[in-house]
C-alpha cells in the first residue's frame, strides 16, 4: 500500500482520538437529562468507530478473501434486520432460507472468484425468477405480488448493492483496488457524519420529517460540501484526477444520501426506528450500511467504466 | 453427584455435568444466538437467579433454546425448561439435547390417572430452582396464543410466593414453523414482562386469562389475542 494510504490511516486515527478527547469532556459539562442522553450516543457512536474501524481496517490489511468474506458476513447480519422487520408468510419460509443460505453465499463466491459475468446477472435475473417459482409450489397467493418483491429487494439491496463495495477489489485501475474500496468508506461514512455533527450545530430546517425526522438541509448541505471537500484531496488514493474526485465525490455523496433516504423510508414503513441493534450508538448494520446500498453500485459502475484498464 | 430419578425411576435433569457436556451446551447456545439471535428485552423485571416460574408462548421447536439462550449465565444454569416426554424422549439425540444440553425435565403431557405429572418439577422448584413452562401445551400452528392449560394454575397454587414471569417470543414462529427443519436466521427478541402471582382464592380460569393477557401484551399488538 502506498505512503499516502499510511497517512490517511493516521488521520482516521488521529481524528478518532480527537472525538474521543471532545467526546469525554462534553460528558463531563453535559448536566441537562436531554444534553446527557445526546452526549451518551454520541460517546456510543465514537466507541463504535474505533470498533468498525479496527474491523475494517484489519480486513484490508489482511487481502481480499478477508474483505469478500467480511462483507458476505454484513450481507448476512443486514438481510438478517431486513427480515426481522418484514413480514412475512409460512409460504415465504423456502424462499427465505435460500435467500440466507444459498443466493448469498453463492453471490459472494462468484465475487471471490471474479466471475463478474454471473455475478451481474445471478441476483437481479436468475434468484429473481426462480424464487417466486418456488414460493408457487406452497400454494399460498395471498399477496403473491407483494411477497415477491419484498423478498427480492431484501437480496437486492443487502446483498446485491452492498457487494459492490468489496466487488471494487475486482477491477484493474492501476491503482490497488483495496484503496478504492477505502476511498468509497470514506467518502461515505465522512458524508454521514458530517451530516450529523452539522445538523447537530447549525440544523433548523427540517428536511423531510415524515421520512427522517433528525435531517436537516443545513445538515445535508453543510455535511455534503464538506464529504465532497474531503473526497477531492484525496484523490491520490485513486485513479481520478482532483477535479474527477470532487465529481465522484459528489455522486457518491448523493447517491449515499438517497440510500440512507430510502432505507428510512422503507423504516417508517414497518413502524421502527432502527434496523437492529448490534452496533451500539448506530442501531442495525443497516442502519450503518444504508447509504452504501445505494452509493456502492454506482461508484462500482463509474470506475468500471472508464478506468479500468 | 449420581443421576438422579424421579418416583417412577426415570433420571431427571441432573445437577452437575461433565466437561463435554458442559460444552455442548455452550454450543447450543451459541449456535442459538448466532441463528436467531436471542436477544432479551427485560421489561417488567431484571434477571435474577432467585427462583421463578416463567412462561412464555409456543410456537416453534427453538423457543426454548431461544429463551434459554437468552437468559444469561447466572439465570440460565439455574433454570430447567420443560419439554414433552413425548416428543423430547423418543430418540437418544433428542432425549440427550432436551436433558443434558438444555437441562430439561421431560414430563407427561398424558399422564396416568391418579399421578401428578407436576411432581418433577415442583422437585427443583422446592430445591430454589427455575423452570421454564410453555402453557399452551403445544406448539400453536398460527401466530394466534392458545388457551393456557391448567399445570400453571396448579404451579400458583402450591408456590404463591414464587414469581411468574411472563415471557413473549417474536418471530419464532417466521424462523423454525412448524412442520419444517430449515432454520431462517431471523432474529427472535424474548420479552420478559413483569412478575404476577396468583391472588387469594383467584379462580383457576381468571387466572389462566390474566398469565395469558401478560404475554400478549409483550406482544405489542403485534398479533392478535
Amino acid at each position: 500500500m502506498s505512503s499516502f494510504f499510511s497517512i490517511v490511516l493516521a488521520a482516521i486515527l488521529g481524528l478518532l482520538a480527537v472525538a474521543s478527547a471532545i467526546g469525554f469532556i462534553l460528558q463531563r459539562r453535559a448536566t441537562e437529562p436531554g444534553s446527557v442522553a445526546t452526549v451518551h450516543n454520541l460517546n456510543a457512536r465514537i466507541r463504535s468507530w474505533w470498533i468498525m474501524v479496527a474491523i475494517f481496517g484489519g480486513a484490508i490489511l489482511l487481502g481480499d478473501t478477508a474483505v469478500v468474506v467480511l462483507f458476505a458476513f454484513l450481507s448476512f447480519m443486514a438481510l438478517r434486520e431486513f427480515w426481522t422487520l418484514t413480514p412475512s408468510r409460512r409460504g415465504d419460509h423456502l424462499a427465505l432460507f435460500l435467500s440466507f443460505f444459498v443466493v448469498l453465499p453463492v453471490h459472494y463466491v462468484l465475487l471471490g472468484t471474479l466471475w463478474y459475468g454471473l455475478f451481474a446477472i445471478f441476483i437481479p435475473v436468475y434468484a429473481f425468477l426462480i424464487l417466486p417459482a418456488v414460493a408457487t409450489l406452497t400454494g399460498d397467493v395471498n399477496e403473491f405480488l407483494a411477497r415477491t418483491a419484498r423478498v427480492q429487494w431484501g437480496l437486492m439491496l443487502t446483498v446485491y448493492s452492498i457487494s459492490h463495495a468489496p466487488a471494487l477489489l475486482m477491477l484493474q485501475t492501476g491503482t490497488p483496488s483495496a484503496l478504492l474500496l477505502v476511498y468509497l468508506v470514506i467518502v461515505v461514512q465522512l458524508s454521514d457524519v458530517f451530516q450529523y455533527v452539522w445538523g447537530k450545530l447549525l440544523g433548523k430546517h427540517r428536511f423531510s420529517p415524515n421520512i427522517s425526522p433528525s435531517k436537516t438541509l443545513e445538515g445535508l448541505f453543510g455535511g455534503g460540501a464538506s464529504a465532497i471537500l474531503v473526497g477531492t484531496l484525496l484523490y491520490r488514493l485513486t485513479p481520478f484526477s482532483p477535479l474527477q474526485a470532487a465529481a465522484v465525490s459528489t455522486v457518491i455523496v448523493v447517491a449515499g444520501f438517497f440510500g440512507g433516504f430510502v432505507l428510512s423510508a422503507i423504516k417508517r414503513d414497518l413502524n421502527a426506528k432502527d434496523w437492529g441493534y448490534v452496533i451500539e450508538g448506530h442501531g442495525g448494520v443497516l442502519d450503518r450500511l444504508d447509504s452504501i446500498t445505494f452509493a456502492a453500485p454506482l461508484f462500482f459502475h463509474i470506475v468500471r467504466y472508464w478506468y479500468t484498464t | 453427584m449420581g443421576e438422579e430419578e424421579d418416583a417412577s425411576g426415570r433420571p431427571i435433569a441432573s445437577r452437575s455435568s461433565s466437561w463435554p457436556v458442559a460444552l455442548v451446551r455452550r454450543l447450543l447456545v451459541l449456535f442459538v444466538r448466532i441463528m436467531v439471535g436471542a436477544r432479551s428485552e427485560w421489561r417488567g423485571c431484571t434477571p435474577d437467579p432467585r427462583r421463578r416460574i416463567y412462561f412464555a408462548n409456543h410456537n416453534s421447536h427453538v423457543d426454548t433454546v431461544a429463551v434459554m439462550a437468552a437468559l444469561p449465565w447466572p439465570v440460565r444454569r439455574l433454570t430447567h425448561p420443560v419439554a414433552a416426554r413425548d416428543y423430547w424422549g423418543t430418540s437418544a439425540f433428542r432425549r440427550f439435547i432436551a436433558e443434558k444440553g438444555l437441562r430439561a425435565v421431560l414430563i407427561d403431557r398424558k399422564p396416568l390417572p391418579e399421578s401428578n405429572p407436576l411432581e418433577p418439577v415442583e422437585r427443583l422448584l422446592e430445591e430454589g430452582r427455575s423452570v421454564l413452562i410453555f402453557p399452551e401445551g403445544t406448539r400453536s400452528a398460527s401466530e394466534e396464543i392458545a388457551p393456557f392449560r391448567s399445570g400453571i394454575y396448579r404451579l400458583a397454587c402450591r408456590f404463591p410466593d414464587v414469581d411468574l414471569v411472563p415471557i413473549h417470543l417474536d418471530n419464532l414462529q417466521r424462523i423454525l414453523p412448524k412442520g419444517s427443519w430449515l432454520i431462517v436466521p431471523i432474529t427472535c427478541t424474548a420479552r420478559f414482562g413483569k412478575p404476577l402471582r396468583i391472588e387469594p382464592g383467584e379462580a383457576k380460569d381468571v387466572f389462566l386469562a390474566r398469565a395469558r393477557a401478560a404475554v400478549i401484551e409483550l406482544a405489542d399488538g403485534k398479533h392478535i389475542a
